[in-house]
């Protein structure tokens, strides 16, 4: 699950990193009373999306009056903001941080993530903050310094220190980094996070260390044990289908193709996707119903599918192995029935009780189009949706 | 032969009293000698009792000593199945199975590297597969999880990978066209686990019943490159292999926690590459991975 920046900094205060003074405000008026409360000369006004380089695609702009407080704040509010992770169609921004301005020396990275080789927690960071860090990691890998943390012992002060002086905090401000690399790990391990990331972690002119942005991401498997996290999530930022989805324990992705496609498990759900996309389709999203699929859920994924207006026909895959093919069959009919279907349906059905599936399928009076094999079922919905 | 288990094997079952640990010990128990192998159970709040005659015990310690169990499955829900872990790795066993999905990744992080710390001080140590996976079997056996146990013949060709369907999918196509398999394990599909690629292959080449494997990974993490560099120099045995999620975009999970890609070289495309390079026969065609395998032997 991911997070804004005003709350991801909300957080790190919290666990005593320091951030510029700021505020969160929905609109225009509330830009200028929260710049009016901040005071000073400068403020940054930053558009709150779940997505990266906000900057690049305008989303972020420095105002030196209030009047450019209101103008900036007019002309982000409600935009489509495009950066490269948005895709071309852009989010709606519909969410402010004002901030004071700070005073930057000097821009480092500094990010908390779980490294699936050592199983333990990298801590990263670089000195050249403020980048995009995979541009970094690509053409001057050897400036992304990496320290692998033991969970049982925790971030070392030897450890924050080498990462410190490796980046260049000068030796004055040695101590104050190493306090804020500390206290991202603390943050990073109580919150259950999946990515903690500070970029850039600033040195101002007077040698303080300042998180000026930052971006969270949470391992969704912990959040029952995180409802102050919980409560951070913006629906509006999410894909509704795939929310849609989640209510009924699917796990829904949509893609830009125009075969949907309904599978049991996910590593089989992903090579129904490929098997699509060999035999000259593209896949409209990835479905995995999961293992206990009923008729309502399977009416569901249906309905999910369909609202997709670029589904031109339906894939469905199913491995039956505790959860029996004719369950799954007369689920399929049923919700075929239902969403009256009328794009073509191949079903591939293997596993236990696989005859009486395919024979719930043939006598259900519906014109469903059987297969053997995943790379049959392909051929048959390439070939009907031509 | 076979690897990590067979028909001798004496197993205990954490989460015993659970809706899904009973359900799948009575299918487990239905399976070649499950009856002689499902030996014990383990609930606290239960001990003395029975369920489908295996007697349940306060711990794995009590169980293991009582019935000479060397391998747990667990069953246990996400919020406690890492103490359960460790609770199987305290006692001693060879080898801990954890069927439950959706455990916090820092739970399973501090559980590995208790396990790891505990090896390092020189203390015994336990196997783990899994989490998030289906188990493992050795047809005609024994069979360990949630895997259909009539899709499988007992054969010579080792199947290992991290998703359960895709596994079940390499099996049946193995078994329709006369292949039976040695053991299919599945290694599951979060991104901190204990068995990977590497290690089952490792397995697969020492077991003098096995004579080819179909190793089949997905997208996100480091391990199938790992194990396709540790083949390249080791293994003596035909591989076919396939990766899926061609199709995924970056940065999206799929399904699996672990299942995310996450930068350029966990890709399946980036896999696919270095499987090839390494020896291995790799399709992009799920549907003939066992023909292909067969047409090696």
């Amino acid at each position: 699950m991911k997070i804004h920046e005003y709350q991801a900094k909300e957080l790190l205060r919290k666990y005593g990193v320091v951030t510029p003074r700021g505020f969160h405000t929905v609109s225009v008026d509330g830009a200028v009373k929260a710049a009016e409360e901040l005071g000073g000369k400068v403020w940054v006004v930053k558009a709150q999306i779940h997505a990266g380089g906000r900057g690049k695609g305008g989303g972020v702009k420095l105002a030196r009056s209030l009047d450019e407080v209101r103008q900036h704040a007019n002309d982000i509010l409600g935009m489509q903001l495009i950066t490269h992770q948005t895709g071309p169609e852009g989010q709606k921004v519909r969410n402010l941080l004002i901030e004071e301005g700070a005073d930057i020396k000097k821009e480092y990275y500094v990010a908390a993530l779980t490294d699936r080789a050592t199983q333990k927690v990298a801590m990263m960071a670089s000195s050249e903050g403020g980048m995009d860090i995979e541009e970094v990691a690509h053409s001057t890998p050897e400036k992304i310094l990496k320290e692998f943390v033991d969970p049982l012992v925790g971030l070392t002060d030897a450890q924050a220190e080498k990462l410190a002086r490796g980046i260049g905090v000068p030796e004055a401000s040695v101590a104050k980094a190493v306090d804020a690399l500390k206290r991202l790990y603390t943050c990073y391990m109580e919150t259950d996070a999946s990515l903690a990331e500070i970029n850039p972690l600033i040195l101002e002119g007077n040698g303080n260390i300042k998180a000026l942005d930052a971006k969270f991401n949470f391992d969704s498997n912990a959040l029952y044990r995180h409802p102050e996290i919980v409560d951070f999530r913006d629906f509006d930022e999410e894909d509704a289908d795939e929310i849609e989805a989640s209510k009924f324990d699917l796990a829904y992705i949509s893609l830009d193709g125009n075969i949907g496609c309904l599978v049991n498990g996910a590593g089989l759900a992903m090579a129904t996707m490929d098997t699509i996309k060999l035999f000259g389709a593209e896949p409209a999203n990835f479905l995995d119903v999961g293992g206990g699929a009923t008729t309502e859920k399977v009416t569901e994924a249906f309905k999910i599918m369909l609202k997709n207006p670029k589904v031109k026909g339906i894939l469905v895959n199913i491995f039956g192995g505790i959860m029996k093919c004719d369950t799954i069959a007369t689920g399929v009919v049923a919700a075929a029935k239902e969403v009256h279907l009328s794009v073509p349906l191949v079903v591939r059905m293997k596993g236990t009780n696989e005859d009486l599936g395919k024979k719930i399928l043939a006598e259900s009076g519906l014109p469903i189009i059987t297969a053997d094999t995943m790379a049959e079922a392909a051929t048959k919905i390439v070939a009907a949706v031509k | 032969m076979s690897i990590l288990i067979n028909k001798d094997t004496k197993v205990i079952t954490q989460g015993i009293t659970g809706k899904t640990g009973q359900f799948h010990t009575e299918k487990c128990q239905e399976y070649a000698n499950g009856k002689n192998c499902f030996v014990a159970g383990v609930n606290p709040k239960k001990a003395g009792e029975k369920i489908f005659d295996i007697p349940i015990y306060a711990s794995v310690k009590e169980a293991a000593a009582e019935t000479g169990a060397t391998v747990s499955v667990i069953y246990v829900p996400p919020a406690g199945a890492a103490d359960a872990i460790w609770e199987a790795c305290e006692a001693n066993l060879d080898l801990a199975i954890c069927i439950t999905e959706g455990i916090p990744v820092r739970d399973m992080l501090v559980v590995r590297n208790k396990m790891k710390e505990k090896v390092a001080k020189g203390g015994k140590e336990t196997l783990l597969l899994g989490p998030n996976c289906p188990g493992l079997i050795t047809p005609d056996e024994i069979k360990i999880g949630i895997m259909p146990g009539h899709i499988h013949r007992k054969g010579r060709i080792g199947v290992v990978s991290r998703s359960g369907t895709l596994t079940y999918e390499a099996v049946a196509q193995l078994t329709e066209i006369g292949l039976g398999q040695s053991s299919a394990v599945g290694i599951g599909g979060d991104p901190i686990n204990g068995l990977k690629h590497i290690d089952v292959m490792r397995m697969f080449n020492d077991d003098p019943d096995t004579d080819a494997v179909i190793m089949i990974g997905e997208i996100g993490g480091p391990d199938e490159a790992e194990a396709a560099q540790w083949c390249k120099a080791n293994m003596k045995k035909p591989i076919v292999g396939f990766i899926a999620g061609v199709t995924a975009p970056a940065g999206k999970r799929m399904g699996h926690a672990g299942a995310l890609i996450s930068g350029g070289a966990d890709t399946a495309d980036a896999k696919l590459a270095i499987m090839e390079e390494c020896g291995f026969t790799v399709t992009r065609n799920p549907s003939e991975m066992a023909k292909l395998l067969k047409a090696m032997l």
